[in-house]
């Protein structure tokens, strides 16, 4: 019966693989092929140029400026979310204090909304004149800035809406792998006179590397994407005067608004050697030996 | 993945789909359109030479004016020709929709091909898939068999729905742009609508001393000042200057008229006659906070009083006024206007009854139509005479008379359309000038340079007007 098991097996896959190949890898075979053209869109013409459009990517200011913003992203963003969730996530698990699954549903709360929806409440949030966020300001006496619509804070607050709607999901998957530490070596490393502190960048964090080893890679894609959130809440969108950019943007813009289907395919390629380069890095530069729990 | 819904990958995804269906759309080898031989006898009652009992098919756009009054044309259809059933579908995304009736070779009779996702009409051209109203436009009118009905419309609104001088779009309703104020307000305080932009920054003043702010605009979309900026820039510079600038000729931007209305306009930002906070709201926002009476002038089209019906206080009675003019030294007068169409019309040339798509198109330009359009959707439609004799609200009726007023001397920039990244560096230029970031000198440098950016693109297919 054993060699009957293969087409067996097969006869499940064809299906799915089959949709998945027509759905999924064709498309993205064809942006591919897309990117050495000067296809807009409206029609079936398209005429290769070679590697005309990467050329162009490179003293295109829009490109420059998303990719500028986008690094600045991808250097704040998992940062921020990192931290705060494994401080946040060692206060819930770790510290054994009543109404903690309360929390954990509370921080995982922004998870369940849709980007959309984020982007609207912040915008909301952010709005000047009658918005939550200048509204708190003031009563504390500080007056509030119009936080959207100038250009040094704008990137500053969407990151925060960013990180804000994150950070839940990841104090989740924190949580989960603090749960799992044996008890046994967080008490022997208090009874050796480690600190609250200690314990948790010494302990506890390289035990929980390889789900922050995750989180990094996931933050990073995040981080390189941004483009609903910015395409809702932003001035512009992407401004004011372009201080919001992000790639994900700059492509939609020039396919939709713009017709360069080509050229924004291009930016989609190298958008997508840009997340894989970043994943490979973050993989590569963060090994460490595997810690066997018992 | 963490951060849901449109992802970067999802987009990719579904952008590279695209060509599949464009691939699927174009490969099924529509056949090359025929004149079909629908036109049975004319006379003097059916001067299209309509079939009696050809069946029409409508598809209209149900988006902000509904399509109560496409279904009223069509009665006035079934009274002229009572034995044509007509087939109605109110839609929304008629793009798509229409995309694979069209590759077929069945497409409806008429398309109110408007909304978000409209089919791209330039290519419909290019594939010879419009039939040319020309018959129509040169039919007798509905109401008045002496008069044409080229002749009962707007003035520009042909030339607007041409290419290459052959009409195949008409556009239904009317578009206004101009700076819109509460006329209760204004009677409350004693002002009178400045006629020159010395008087406006006057006024400004003063209605700052009264503890109001003068002006808000809709920052998060800074493409709404650039409509009064523009106006008057074409009445200090004349339609030279409009050409100049469509046309991308070298330091367009650079004219006098440009820099000093671009000054004129920093002025605003100067003497901080713009309402605090402006920069970050949403259209909602800003509209909604000029209708609280928190600021006097908003910049908008037409639509503003339909946008803002929910929310407009009884009373406040909003008019719109002409962009004033920058000097007396201006070429164009100051009642000129900014204007354009939109709902656009087109008949499909393999359509199976096209006479009856233009026949329909010929009672929606009926006076009755029009003034059914007018009442229903609070709108003006392209009929020149459409809101006479109309018991109308104070923003149309105002509307009406810009429209009466600027006679001939309606103006409309083209780069928007023709050039996107070009209209995007006027944008983001105005909203920084608007917030004092920009210099008045510098705005010019930026938007000449996008300008210069554009002409020296080889790949984007330049216009001429």
């Amino acid at each position: 019966m054993r060699h009957r098991r293969l087409p067996f097996i097969a006869g499940f896959l064809v299906l799915p693989l089959t949709l998945y190949a027509v759905l999924v890898l064709s498309p993205y075979a064809q942006a591919f092929y897309l990117a050495l053209t000067d296809w807009r869109g409206v029609s079936a013409r398209a005429e290769f140029v070679g590697a005309d459009n990467f050329a162009r990517l490179l003293d295109d200011p829009q490109v420059l400026g998303a990719l500028k913003n986008n690094a600045v992203m991808l250097l704040v963003v998992p940062i921020a979310t990192v931290v705060l969730a494994l401080f946040l996530a060692a206060a819930l698990s770790l510290g054994r204090r009543r109404g903690a699954g309360v929390y954990r549903v509370v921080y995982f709360f922004p998870q369940l909304l849709s980007v959309a929806v984020v982007g609207v409440l912040f915008q909301f949030v952010y709005t000047p004149n009658s918005g939550l966020l200048n509204g708190v300001l003031n009563l504390l006496g500080i007056e509030g800035r119009s936080w959207l619509g100038d250009p040094s804070l704008a990137l500053w607050a969407v990151m925060a809406v960013v990180v804000w709607s994150a950070v839940g999901f990841y104090v989740v998957l924190f949580c989960a792998a603090m749960e799992s530490i044996p008890r046994e070596i967080l008490e022997a490393a208090a009874i050796d006179g480690a600190s609250a502190l200690t314990r948790l960048i010494r302990v506890v964090l390289p035990l929980v590397w390889e789900n922050v080893q995750v989180a990094f890679i996931y933050l990073g894609m995040a981080a390189l994407d941004g483009f609903a959130i910015v395409q809702i809440m932003t001035v512009g969108p992407g401004g004011p005067d372009n201080a919001t950019e992000v790639l994900g943007l700059t492509l939609y813009r020039n396919a939709f608004t713009y017709g360069k289907f080509g050229y924004a395919s291009a930016l989609g390629v190298a958008l997508f050697f840009l997340t894989l380069a970043l994943a490979v890095l973050v993989l590569r530069g963060s090994r460490r030996d595997r810690v066997e729990m018992a | 993945m963490p951060e849901n819904t449109p992802t970067r990958r999802g987009f990719l995804g579904l952008l590279a789909l695209t060509p599949v269906v464009a691939a699927c759309a174009t490969g099924g080898g529509a056949p090359a359109p025929s004149v079909p031989a629908a036109a049975g006898p004319t006379s003097a009652a059916n001067p299209l030479g309509v079939a009696a009992k050809d069946p029409l098919d409508v598809v209209i756009f149900k988006g902000g004016f509904g399509d109560d009054w496409a279904k009223f044309a069509e009665s006035l259809y079934t009274k002229r020709h009572p034995e044509a059933k007509i087939k109605h579908a109110g839609i929304q995304g008629v793009g798509q929709a229409m995309q694979p009736r069209m590759v077929a070779g069945d497409p409806p009779d008429v398309i109110d091909n408007s909304g978000a996702g409209a089919l791209d009409v330039a290519s419909l051209v290019a594939d010879k898939q419009l039939l040319s109203l020309e018959k129509l436009l040169d039919a007798p009118s509905a109401d008045d068999p002496a008069v044409k009905v080229r002749d009962t419309l707007v003035p520009g609104i042909v030339e607007a729905g041409s290419f290459g001088g052959v009409p195949y779009v008409l556009n239904y309703a009317y578009t206004v742009w101009g700076l819109w104020y509460s006329s209760s307000l204004f009677a409350k305080h004693g002002w009178t609508y400045p006629a020159t932009w010395a008087e406006m920054l006057t006024l400004g003043d003063e209605i700052k001393k009264a503890g109001l702010a003068p002006w808000t605009y809709q920052g998060k979309y800074p493409e709404y000042m650039n409509d009064p900026l523009l106006t008057m820039v074409a009445k200090a510079g004349g339609m030279e200057q409009v050409a100049a600038i469509d046309n991308l000729e070298p330091g367009a931007w650079r004219a006098d008229s440009v820099k000093a209305v671009v000054e004129a306009f920093a002025e605003l930002a100067g003497r901080g006659h713009i309402m605090k906070g402006s920069e970050a709201l949403s259209h909602t926002e800003a509209q909604t906070a000029w209708c609280q009476g928190k600021a006097v002038f908003i910049p908008c089209g037409s639509w503003l009083e339909a946008e803002q019906a929910k929310v407009t206080p009884a009373g406040f009675d909003m008019v719109v006024g002409p962009t004033p003019r920058l000097s007396d030294a201006d070429k164009l007068p100051g009642t000129a206007i900014q204007a354009a169409g939109s709902e656009p019309f087109i008949i499909p040339a393999q359509g199976k009854n096209t006479a009856g798509g233009l026949e329909f198109l010929r009672l929606m330009l009926a006076k009755e139509s029009a003034a059914n359009f007018a009442t229903t959707a609070s709108a003006m439609p392209v009929r020149k005479d459409a809101l006479e004799g109309l018991q109308l609200s104070s923003g149309l009726k105002s509307v009406g008379e810009l429209v009466a007023a600027a006679g001939k001397d309606a103006l409309s920039y083209r780069f928007p359309g023709w050039y996107a990244p070009l209209a995007k560096a006027v944008h983001d230029s105005t909203g920084e000038l608007l917030n004092g970031r920009v210099s008045a000198a510098r705005w010019t440098e930026r938007v000449q340079k996008a300008a210069d950016q554009v002409a020296a693109d080889a790949s984007i297919t330049k216009y001429k007007r």
